[in-house]
């Protein structure tokens, strides 16, 4: 037995740049899949964000068969948007003879499980809420969903009163959801039992969303009133 | 040396078929556990996670498997991760051009595909020793596998919480839906089930092959 001293093969270290290098490389693959699955599935989005904002304006809004799009200007008016803004946008729904069926505006409300967003036809004829669709809430199955679908509840809908005061600048009676079985007021919604949360989320989202936009469109009925251009 | 203790797997049907019983990453592995409790409270829910999953596992272990001389070990894990985030961000927006409602109602959960430790583990433990075919085979059956569980809680849920099935109505109107079971809770009660019942056929499939051979039977 002479000098069999068994060497350890030492762990080979890696070099700095080659970590660089792979981290790099990876990352910048990376990047490049990115940009290219986003500028691909831009188009598609924004297609299909079109739609479903169209699907919901004219479910509030039956018979409807065009829409056009406003914004609420800062002299609290309303003016045709242009392509590609951002934010609250309230919708003009016509029919197929060009006219004024009603108003989709949205608004949101904080309910049990974060914002409940909801959007609610208005019609300026009777100054009232007629329809209502929620856009997005994560409320309880089987107790929060039922804001869509529960007939006694969605009766508050068929009228809920959205009168302006005399200046014109507010509801004269801000919407509020009260205790099921207790409404007595046009401007009262009733609250589905063991759903009362979801149910003042709607409230307030009906409340906002007729404050906001309510003395815009009645400033400038005339505006939504003409024909869409073609 | 990882060469030694894991050599090259040949490619058997066994290389497929692992991730859907023997290593099903749900059932037996308990990985994943957070889609797979959140997202399945209807049966198309589940399939989509499923399937954004397989896509996700598939992609980044193939690319795993593809660079796996060139990734040092020191940051094998941040590269795996940016890979697999890469993939998951691809899929998001996938998700969305194909429609919004679904994107909606799997919400966070999509972009939380990132943290699967079924993805993160299967690049670590296959796709950075083995050869790109077999990864290509063993990712799609592990996807599969976990695909199924997730189905196998969703229709149960779907089915037991709603009474219907991929939306189509199973029962008369007199039906009283267990909405417990698209909450949370459920989700906990049916994996609960499915494993009892995938534990107990393990067991009586040992006990039978113990009292076959004469060994004794807690052989595992």
């Amino acid at each position: 037995m002479t000098t069999e001293v068994q060497i350890q093969p030492q762990p080979a270290t890696t070099p700095a740049w080659a970590m660089l290098r792979t981290l790099g490389g990876i990352a910048l693959l990376s990047g490049l899949l990115v940009a290219l699955v986003y500028q691909f599935t831009l188009p598609i989005i924004a297609e299909n964000q079109r739609v479903l904002t169209e699907k919901a304006v004219f479910r509030v809004l039956p018979g409807a068969v065009t829409k056009r799009d406003f914004v609420i200007t800062p002299e609290g008016g309303l003016a045709p948007a242009e392509a590609g803004v951002s934010g609250e946008l309230i919708y003009g729904a016509y029919d197929a003879a060009g006219q004024l069926l009603g108003l989709a505006i949205t608004g949101s409300g904080p309910g049990y499980a974060g914002p409940v967003r909801v959007m609610f036809a208005y019609d300026p004829d009777c100054d009232c809420l007629t329809g209502s669709k929620v856009l997005q809430s994560n409320e309880t199955p089987g107790f929060g969903d039922k804001l869509d679908f529960d007939p006694d509840f969605l009766a508050n809908f068929k009228a809920l009163d959205a009168r302006l005061n005399a200046e014109g600048t507010a509801l004269a009676n801000a919407i509020v959801t009260v205790k099921h079985g207790t409404k007595s007021e046009p401007w009262q919604i009733d609250a589905i039992t063991g759903a009362t949360i979801s149910s003042k989320a709607m409230g307030r989202a009906a409340d906002a969303a007729a404050q906001h936009a309510v003395p815009a469109i009645e400033r400038d009925l005339a505006v939504l009133a003409s024909p869409p251009s073609p | 040396m990882s060469e030694l203790l894991n050599p090259q797997e040949k490619l058997t049907p066994d290389t497929f078929l692992r991730g859907l019983w023997e290593e099903n990453p749900v059932f037996v592995m308990l990985l994943g556990l957070c889609p797979v409790l959140a997202v399945t409270s209807t049966t198309l829910n589940a399939l989509a996670m499923g399937l954004a999953t397989t896509f996700v596992l598939v992609c980044s272990s193939l690319l795993v498997s593809l660079l796996r001389h060139w990734i040092p070990k020191q940051v094998r894990i941040a590269s795996y991760i940016v890979i697999i985030a890469t993939f998951v961000t691809i899929v998001d927006y996938a998700i969305q051009a194909i429609s919004l409602e679904l994107y909606a109602a799997l919400g966070a959960f999509i972009q939380l595909i990132v943290a699967n430790c079924v993805i993160l583990g299967r690049a670590e433990a296959y796709a950075s020793k083995q050869r790109l075919h077999t990864t290509l085979v063993n990712s799609l059956g592990m996807g599969a596998g976990f695909t199924l569980a997730l189905l196998a809680l969703g229709t149960v849920r779907e089915i037991l919480g709603n009474g219907t099935i991929l939306g189509v109505s199973l029962f008369s109107p007199d039906f009283q839906p267990w909405i417990v079971m698209i909450l949370p809770p459920g989700g906990f009660f049916v994996l609960g089930a499915w494993l009892l019942l995938f534990n107990w056929l393990r067991e009586s499939k040992v006990r039978r092959a113990a009292k076959f051979t004469g060994a004794p039977a807690d052989a595992r």
